[in-house]
């Protein structure tokens, strides 16, 4: 028993330390959501206007509305990088070394997840804490009760991410998985307009929406930020996340090998 | 009889598309035994270091750690195995320290015994005052001996190296072959004194020790001699080792019945 909490907490630190030791890339990750906040919110605020929808009990500005849905993307973000970058050499190297420990295969890549997840949240801390400051208020308790939602988005993301490492080939550089994962998860969801906005644009654009596991993934921030539980969210993110993971593991079997690559020659 | 720290048998591997990366190849390592894993580029090493390691599935045959299949019992096999990767696999921006850490968590081993693991090895290869650096500041050759150091610190009876001298300039490749041919001759890693049986993969013949080293030679997925490096020279009609790898790995395929097939390829 001790010898796997030894190993999960070696190896969630590890994923700790390599991202405190990179400050480009927490940098960037605060960037990102911030210029959405600071500028796309900031422009947006009079063009959309937004009806009270739960969990909010008021009329709010645009900028409270995007914030769970900028969380939600330093989450993709993290997820997909954390999780593309096994795809590298390098990469592919620590993974061997992580998969040389007698414990079985599926925890380990489970505790390299959670590491990922990890990582997001402090991510995420660093943006409440900054959109604290920007003036846009939040309750109280807010960063608590986000927590679990934070942890069940951040596997699932993160396990997306594994999954995708594994079997899709040609998706080797970032900009490929911008296109066709990232932008679509994102924009047909509602981090950025509320679903019933996207109903009154087509019931096409709505469904993808509503499919979206995404959007329960931000859903279920957006309401446990109000202290409030989304029962679909959670159903919805919890399914997801087991079916991801699953994938993600069956994916580095050692059957199929290292994501079904052949070594270096040598 | 001993029980070998590695064994081969009828393994083959194919990547799919007809060709095999290995074809019935069977061999041993014995404890206390530095077994020269040769052959050229292409020849099958690395397929059977990610077989050895478990990474890949053979699709036929088997390798057993200390009798632990590897595809059936991993975690006992894999708790007895030290490895060394061809391609580096050191954190560059983590300290040696903390490379190291979490190695030793992999293998559940608690903060404190880890940290005296950890300055013993270190110590052993003259590493130590290097422990809080960034291993981005190290050489090629100092990172390898972090990463035998790493290899060494759950104690395994069996260390796989897949052509670690790479990159490195000659005095380094000299200091690391001597270092593990020491590990091999008892310099006491285990605390029982058992000898550590070392599989060294290499394409550079002058790694060998002809007078005490075993050597497996390995072409096209085939394994063409092994045993005591004498042994192998005089079977193959040779004076040194280095003839006998020449005449072994030669393209033009040998008269032996194991390359029939081979000119289809």
């Amino acid at each position: 028993m001790t010898i796997w909490l030894i190993a999960l907490r070696g190896i969630v630190a590890r994923e700790v330390l390599r991202f405190v030791h990179q400050r480009e890339r927490f940098l960037g990750a605060l960037v990102r959501p911030l210029v959405w906040l600071f500028v796309f919110a900031a422009g947006f605020r009079a063009a959309l206007g937004i009806a009270i929808i739960p969990p909010y009990e008021t009329y709010i500005p645009y900028e409270v509305y995007i914030v769970p849905g900028l969380i939600g993307m330093i989450q993709l973000f993290n997820g997909m990088q954390g999780s593309l970058s096994m795809v590298y050499d390098r990469e592919m190297g620590s993974m061997r070394v992580l998969l040389t420990s007698p414990l079985p295969r599926g925890f380990l890549l489970m505790a390299r997840l959670l590491g990922g997840v990890v990582v997001s949240v402090l991510q995420v801390a660093a943006f409440l804490l900054i959109v604290r400051l920007y003036g846009i208020d939040l309750p109280t308790m807010a960063p608590l009760t986000v927590l679990p939602a934070l942890l069940l988005n951040g596997l699932m993301l993160g396990a997306l991410g594994m999954v995708l490492a594994s079997t899709i080939r040609q998706l080797e550089n970032f900009a490929g998985v911008m296109n066709f994962v990232v932008f679509p998860l994102f924009f047909l969801s509602s981090a950025l307009y509320p679903l019933y906005r996207m109903e009154e644009a087509g019931p096409l654009l709505w469904w993808l929406c509503s499919l979206n596991p995404f959007t329960h993934g931000v859903e279920l921030i957006r309401f446990a930020l109000y202290g409030q539980l989304d029962g679909q969210g959670l159903a919805v993110v919890a399914g997801a996340t087991l079916l991801f993971a699953a994938l993600a593991v069956r994916g580095y079997s050692p059957a199929r090998g290292m994501g079904s690559r052949a070594p270096a020659a040598g | 009889m001993t029980v070998p720290a590695l064994e081969a048998a009828g393994l083959r591997h194919s990547y799919g598309g007809g060709r095999m990366a290995l074809e019935d190849a069977a061999f041993t390592v014995m404890p206390g035994h530095f077994t020269c894993l040769l052959g050229p580029n292409g020849a099958g090493k690395s397929t059977l270091f990610a077989l050895a390691t478990g990474l890949l599935r053979p699709t036929a045959g088997h390798v057993r750690i200390h009798g632990h299949d590897i595809a059936l019992e991993p975690g006992k096999a894999l708790a007895r195995m030290g490895v060394v990767f061809q391609q580096p696999t050191l954190d560059l921006d983590l300290t040696v320290m903390q490379n190291l850490r979490y190695f030793a968590a992999l293998h559940g081993i608690g903060r404190r015994e880890a940290n005296r693991r950890i300055e013993a090895e270190l110590v052993r290869l003259s590493l130590y005052e290097r422990a809080g650096e960034k291993v981005r500041a190290l050489n090629g050759g100092h990172r390898r001996r972090a990463e035998i150091a790493r290899a060494l610190l759950h104690r395994p009876s069996l260390l796989l190296l897949d052509e670690p001298t790479v990159g490195l300039d000659i005095p380094a490749r000299r200091t690391l072959i001597r270092h593990v041919h020491a590990l091999c001759a008892g310099d006491g890693t285990g605390d029982d004194g058992d000898r550590i049986a070392v599989l060294w993969a290499t394409h550079l013949i002058d790694e060998i020790d002809p007078a005490t080293d075993h050597v497996v030679v390995l072409h096209r997925g085939r394994v063409r001699a092994s045993g005591a490096a004498p042994a192998v020279s005089a079977a193959a009609g040779c004076a040194t080792v280095a003839e006998a790898f020449d005449r072994l790995t030669a393209t033009r395929p040998a008269k032996e019945s194991s390359s029939i097939g081979e000119a289809a390829a």
